[in-house]
């Protein structure tokens, strides 16, 4: 047996944009074990329900992360509209269900990109953003914001996009469609990209399970977790079925992302041709959420959980967010485990790591 | 010397930020602002940088990472600062652990407005310390000592803390900051 060195991984370092720290302990080349330590992003801002009535905290919610923004909104408005017992108009609903899929082509969009910068294929990242600016440029178009929204508030929708405004979404999108199949090509058959990802990194069904996986990185297992087949939002409506893949590698969860990029184009059209006329939001007086109420969203990157607590106060007593990312780092471990050092990397950045998110 | 002027190398830090400025910096990479047209380039070494591109309010775990980031950097070097929340701390000025706002950390030099900031206000922001850093090359060359260490920013989150700074002497300090602010946006 050869001798193990810890060599430190983080927590500033050039492939991840965010801080975290992993302790690798490596045999010759090979990770026998690592350890995570994380912290470096903690602001405790679910603390702060104690200074932000509880319809202004769904702007510091949103601030969570900056990738799922829309995601985060939604999710702590649905769980405080459960403890209110209020439903919010369908044309809302409608709404969110497309800018939250907007924002989950954005978020793989960017992932994508960082995976490419990883394996230092810089022109296939510089695509991947390229095309993502299509994406945010629709967002600006349509909430006012590239990545923070606050368009999303408790009973609805802060202002309505017109149907007009829709349509020219759905059409530049369908646009972009052609680009984004070149791009998926070069992922997907590339040679020098499939000898960094194939087989590599692989969490099979049982251990996915078992460790809790979520989101792409359980799907990419064969594990059929995905929330969004409880009927949030409109998903129910409007038909939804997950991707999923079977060999578990970073190849499949790579695969899984991109068909839910051109997924997410067709739910977005299905909700465009389906969206009813109507209110945007409802009028909530004089009410303040008693009660316990959990609220689920399919986020990009996997299950997240709200859950919220008040006394019939202005302040609640407490918020709770569990966020994917959360739950991949048990999963995340185990695929580290027996790895090469220099996979290292991707491996960290295929469970799509949001830092921010985790620690919040 | 002018290549640190023309051709300025940056580092990019998250100290604790809501990640949304940060896609923001990287955004001013991609084809879209393509900040490598000026010259401009993203190095993962702080001992190849100049400039340090820093992001959020800064947590307690974090201040010795940027400190240590910051003492890497050669002279001259100069900080911006991104977003509203490395300003002053922003939205998370009443977290329990935010040491709130960069400047309270390590020295600043530009601070960049917005939450999330635009990448068009980013790099307004990086050539505006363009100015600052030649003229701090200047001072460096005509003799005088480096000012720029972190050590005279000590910060001790916990005496913050109890010193209850949020409520009594802040309002102030956080006002300077925002007027500070607000001239970097002009
Ligand atoms: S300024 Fe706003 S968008 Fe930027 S990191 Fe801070 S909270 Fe996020």
């Amino acid at each position: 047996m050869s001798k193990r060195t810890v060599i430190p991984f983080g927590p500033q370092h050039p492939v991840l944009p965010e801080p975290i720290h992993l302790d690798l302990v490596i045999e010759d080349e090979t990770v026998v074990e690592a350890i995570p330590s994380i912290g470096y992003i903690h602001r405790g801002l679910e603390k702060l329900v104690d200074k932000n009535e509880w319809p202004e905290m769904v702007y510091v919610i949103e601030r969570i992360c900056g990738i799922c923004s829309f995601g985060h909104g939604w999710g702590y408005c649905k769980t405080i509209e459960g403890n209110l017992g209020v439903s919010v108009p369908p044309r809302a609903e409608y709404l969110r269900t497309i800018l939250h899929e907007l924002g989950r082509m954005h978020s793989h969009l960017l992932w994508l990109g960082c995976l490419a910068d990883g394996f230092g294929f810089e022109s296939l990242f510089m695509h991947s953003w390229r095309l993502r600016e299509t994406v945010l440029d629709l967002f600006e178009e349509t909430t006012g914001g590239r990545v923070i929204f606050s368009i999303c508030k408790v009973g609805g929708m802060r202002k309505d996009i017109p149907n007009e405004m829709l349509k020219k979404m759905e059409e530049t999108l369908r646009g972009i469609e052609g680009e984004l199949h070149e791009l998926a090509d070069v992922f997907l058959d590339d040679d020098t990209v499939k000898s960094r990802l194939v087989g590599v990194g692989v969490l099979t069904k049982e251990e996915a399970f078992e460790l809790g996986a979520v989101g792409p990185m359980a799907r990419a297992s064969g594990v059929n977790n995905d929330v969004r087949l409880d009927g949030h939002g409109v998903y129910g409506e409007i038909g939804f079925e997950p991707c999923l893949e079977e060999t578990g590698d970073s190849y499949a969860r790579c695969k899984v992302r991109i068909r839910e990029v051109f997924q997410s184009i067709d739910l977005i059209a299905k909700c465009v041709s389906m969206i009813p006329d109507g209110d945007v939001a409802i009028e909530i007086k004089g009410q303040n959420p008693a009660g316990e109420f959990v609220g689920r969203i399919e986020q990009p990157r996997g299950e997240a959980y709200y859950y919220s607590k008040g006394s019939g106060q202005k302040f609640l007593d407490r918020i709770r967010v569990r966020t994917p990312t959360n739950a991949n780092v048990p999963p995340l471990v185990k695929i580290l485990q027996g790895c090469e050092l220099a996979d290292v990397p991707i491996l960290v950045l295929t469970i799509d790591p949001c830092i921010s998110c985790t620690e919040r | 010397m002018a290549a640190i002027t023309k051709s300025p190398w940056i580092i990019h830090y998250d100290g604790s930020s809501c990640n949304g400025c940060d896609i923001e910096v990287l955004a001013c990479l991609t084809p879209m602002y393509d900040v490598e047209r000026f010259g401009i380039i993203n190095t993962g070494n702080p001992k190849h940088a100049d400039i340090l591109l820093i992001t959020g309010a800064v947590n307690a775990q974090n201040i010795p990472v940027v400190r240590q980031i910051y003492d890497q950097m050669p002279s001259p070097k100069i900080v911006v600062a991104i977003g509203v929340c490395a300003a002053n701390g922003g939205v998370f000025k009443e977290c329990y652990n935010i040491a709130g706002g960069v400047d309270r950390v390590i020295p600043v030099d530009v601070y960049v407005h917005g939450c999330a900031a635009r990448p068009e206000s980013i790099i307004d922001g990086v050539v505006k310390g363009l100015g600052v850093l030649a003229e701090k090359q200047a001072a460096l060359a005509s003799g005088e000592t480096d000012p720029d260490v972190s050590g005279a920013y000590l910060f001790d989150p916990v005496s913050y803390a109890e010193k209850g700074d949020i409520e009594n002497g802040d309002a102030e300090g956080a006002k300077d900051r925002s007027e500070a602010e607000e001239e970097a946006a002009k």
